[in-house]
């Protein structure tokens, strides 16, 4: 494998995640966790991709790896490893770490031995999240250390280097990124690749177990630690600053891939100016930043999403009284929302300096164009559990939805996603709503994300007999971040053949004696089992159980079994359209006259549409190229 | 040579955009230049609109400014409309002219508008060079070929900061053995299609 190739001042093109891999594995990994989640999971893939190729050939990969059941499990897990004295590296979307929080909070007041990497993928703009929070403000909360690459080379060196400054400081460190950065390829030069240390050793001590006199007594090290991780800050080769033009008095501060920008379009518009890139941002190198601030009479700030670098030296200005202006968001020229891109800084910059903007605004086009949102794929078993939960309950139903493929439920034409806030919150706000109104609710969940944070949920709605619906879609996969395994699959992240957790055995130990498992395909059968939920008094859970039709036909493939794709008998055919206009699988199109067809591309060949067919119209038409 | 190059690569999911947009990159690496791909992953990919940029030369990212592209290509006329804000008149819009209806249009939400005024439009904004991208992919011997096809396109022109034979080389070393040929005779295929007509 390329990536495992140790051949130092090797060039190649590596997604920004795919670097951090790297320069985990060139630092000597040991512990790697993760749960995935865009635009974070290349990194724990890669991980993944690596150990089951060593597990393929019966042979152990020189690191531990796993998918975690949620992001909490995980960092706790590498935490204790890298306690022992071992190199953990843990990453996650940045809404992860919410999730994780608890343990990141307390864990920077015992801290670590072996270096500790905690790896946030933010995503302004919101690519694929369910929103844009900053994750450095966790760096500023928590009190950790903290990276912000602005390229996969970066990204690589600041993950090698990392680990020895969590050593030096005996503290995990947010390596902190954004999906322009996970998500960019750039040319990455290989390094040595470091032995891993294999063992660790647990030594026991009083500090670690945090009783309210062991941390007030932690505290105080806490503030000592990021002291001293301001003089690494004030040396660190990641903070420097370039030179363009032949600068007077101004100034640009920047870090992340607002460095890019920058750094491009300092030089397109001919400015003079000194630019302070930031690489270590928590804390900041107080004396470089005072300095610089010393050097000029006005600073531009410029950070995606929140004022974090802009208030800090708002507040070092002050401190010193110094003689300056700062732009940047509370002028108005840089914006709080969304991610930047090369115009908004053009814009910005030319107002700023009061030049004429060379980049005109984008032309659009005069034709409206027709959308292509993300939808459930053809054969999706989600879309078919949908339909029957539909058939069993007439209007006014609530349908709290969940994070996952299944939140595309609130697509036309059925429009059954109603409420999300969060992983697990499907069942928590329907048993909120069941206090709340007299309507009946039933809410919808993949299986990674019940085993990730739904169960104390349904532990509540059993206890206090909250009368709900919980649905658990049981595709057998985390689909939607890359089809990863998680406790209810046979197999782990390494390869290895693992415990398969049973979804209704765990329901059931949760105190749920409404429980029943239905194979969707089996519409009538489905949606009879939702009407018995409904009619029951107190919590019910239908476990629809049906793999991802995808996976399932690489697994077909791969058994060299055939697939069969379904068409429209148009001799049958009443243009009834429920399997169009009610059912909306996105195989199906209208041709000529309004007749319905199926395309043979799209089709999978699940044969639900067969299933729903009131004129038996819809049959298996021959092998799916 | 010029300093910087920028081109945005378009299409639909599971079309090899992001295959393509990565071979431009190791391309370039090959060559020994500079160069940054963006690619999106995950929610948007499914069954939507794939945009990708790279960018080589004296680049610091791989976003594009608007109006600053010096190719656009794409595998489908209605999403090489939607990136045209990238355009300028000297732009090579190198498109495949066969449509991919989405599902908003064949369930019946919404329209898919007529193909001469997209192209009609297209000319408007950029050098617009139209190419039939399937045929050429499946007489080369399959339909998966279709990026590659308008790699080839792209080659024609005097445009990527290295020799098209290098291009041919990188796809060459990263498909398999198999495949060679039929990628080899897809890229010529788009190359000669451009020659041709120019």
């Amino acid at each position: 494998m390329e990536i495992l190739e140790d051949k130092p001042g090797k060039q190649i093109l590596l997604l920004g995640n795919e670097a951090i891999t790297r320069g985990a594995l060139e630092a000597g990994i040991d512990v790697s966790t993760t749960y995935p989640g865009t635009p974070s999971s290349e990194i724990a893939d890669t991980f993944s991709l690596i150990a089951r190729s060593f597990t393929k050939q019966n042979k152990n990969p020189s690191f531990f790896f796993e998918y975690s059941t949620n992001e909490k499990v995980a960092l706790e897990i590498a935490a204790a490893a890298s306690i022992s004295g071992l190199r953990s590296l843990t990453c996650m979307k940045h809404v992860g770490l919410n999730v994780a929080s608890d343990a990141f909070m307390t864990y920077l007041y015992i801290g670590c031995k072996g270096g500790h990497i905690i790896v946030s993928a933010d995503d302004p703009s919101c690519h694929s999240s369910q929103n844009e929070q900053d994750n450095r403000y966790f760096a500023l909360f928590g009190g950790a250390p903290m990276l912000e690459p602005a390229t996969p080379e970066e990204a690589k060196e600041m993950t090698r280097l990392g680990f020895e400054i969590s050593e030096k400081l005996q503290s995990p460190i947010l390596l902190r990124t954004t999906t322009r950065l996970n998500h960019i390829r750039g040319t990455v030069e290989y390094k040595k690749i470091q032995k891993p240390r294999g063992k660790g050793h647990f030594e026991k001590n009083p500090m670690l177990v945090t009783t309210p006199v062991i941390a007030r007594a932690r505290h105080p090290e806490l503030l000592k630690m990021l002291d001293k991780a301001e003089q690494i800050s004030e040396k660190s080769p990641f903070n420097k600053i370039i030179i363009v033009g032949k600068p007077k008095d101004w100034g640009i501060v920047t870090s992340g891939v607002s460095f890019n920008y920058v750094r491009e379009i300092a030089e397109d518009l001919k400015l003079d100016v000194r630019i302070l890139k930031l690489g270590m941002t928590h804390p900041l190198p107080r004396k470089m930043c005072e300095n610089f601030i010393k050097s000029c009479k006005n600073i531009v700030i410029v950070e995606e999403l929140e004022p974090i670098l802009e208030n800090q030296f708002k507040v070092m200005a002050f401190d010193f009284n110094a003689d300056v202006k700062i732009f940047g968001k509370s002028t108005g020229h840089f914006s709080r929302l969304y991610e930047y891109n090369p115009d908004i800084v053009f814009d910005a910059f030319s107002k700023i300096f009061n030049i004429k903007n060379p980049i005109k605004k984008p032309v659009k086009s005069e034709i409206k164009l027709p959308s292509r949102p993300p939808t459930l794929c053809p054969g999706c078993p989600h879309r078919i559990t949908y339909y029957a939960a539909k058939k069993a309950q007439p209007k006014g139903v609530i349908y709290p939805s969940d994070i996952g493929c299944y939140t595309l439920g609130r697509e036309k034409p059925l429009e059954m996603a109603d409420l999300l806030l969060c992983m697990g919150s499907n069942a928590s706000t329907a048993c909120g709503l069941a206090i709340a109104t007299d309507q009946k609710i039933i809410s919808f969940m993949g299986d990674s994300t019940f085993f990730h944070a739904a169960i104390p949920a349904i532990i509540d709605a059993a206890h206090h007999n909250h009368d709900v619906v919980i649905t658990i879609l049981d595709n057998r996969t985390t689909a939607m971040t890359g089809y990863q395994p998680h406790p209810g699959t046979d197999f782990d992240g390494m390869g290895r053949p693992a415990k398969r957790i049973l979804v209704e055995e765990v329901v059931k130990g949760c105190g749920i004696e409404q429980v029943e498992v239905v194979k969707p395909n089996n519409v009538k059968e489905t949606t009879e089992a939702f009407k018995r939920a409904l009619e029951f008094k107190g919590p019910a859970v239908i476990v629809s159980r049906s793999p991802c039709i995808l996976l399932e036909n690489q697994a077909k493939r791969a058994r060299g079994e055939k697939i069969f794709v379904y068409g429209v008998d148009q001799s049958k055919c009443k243009k009834c359209k429920i399997c169009i206009a009610q059912f909306g699988c996105p195989a199906f199109y209208y041709g000529e006259n309004e007749n319905i067809f199926i395309d043979a591309q799209q089709c999978n060949g699940c044969g639900n549409c067969a299933v729903i067919c009131p004129f038996g119209a819809i049959s298996q038409k021959g092998e799916k190229r | 040579m010029k300093e910087k190059t920028s081109i945005v690569l378009t299409g639909v999911g599971g079309e090899g955009v992001v295959t393509a947009a990565n071979l431009l990159g190791k391309a370039a690496v090959k060559a020994k230049l500079n160069v940054f791909v963006s690619e999106i992953h995950g929610m948007a990919q499914r069954g939507g609109s794939v945009n990708c940029t790279v960018r080589i030369g004296n680049v610091f990212g791989p976003l594009i400014a608007s109006g600053t592209a010096d190719a656009i290509l794409s595998s489908e006329p209605v999403e090489t409309l939607r990136y045209i804000q990238y355009s300028n008149k000297n732009t090579k819009i190198i498109t495949s002219i066969t449509p991919i209806i989405p599902f908003t249009v064949s369930v019946g939400m919404e329209k898919y508008p007529d193909t001469s005024l997209v192209f009609k439009e297209l000319s408007n904004y950029g050098e617009l060079y139209k190419i039939d991208a399937v045929k050429i992919a499946q007489d080369s011997g399959s339909l998966v070929t279709k990026n590659i096809v308008l790699l080839g396109a792209l080659a024609a022109f005097d445009i990527l900061p290295f020799k098209s034979e290098v291009l041919l080389e990188t796809i060459i070393e990263n498909v398999p053995l198999k495949y060679r040929e039929m990628n080899k005779k897809a890229f010529e295929g788009g190359l000669k299609a451009i020659k041709k007509n120019s």
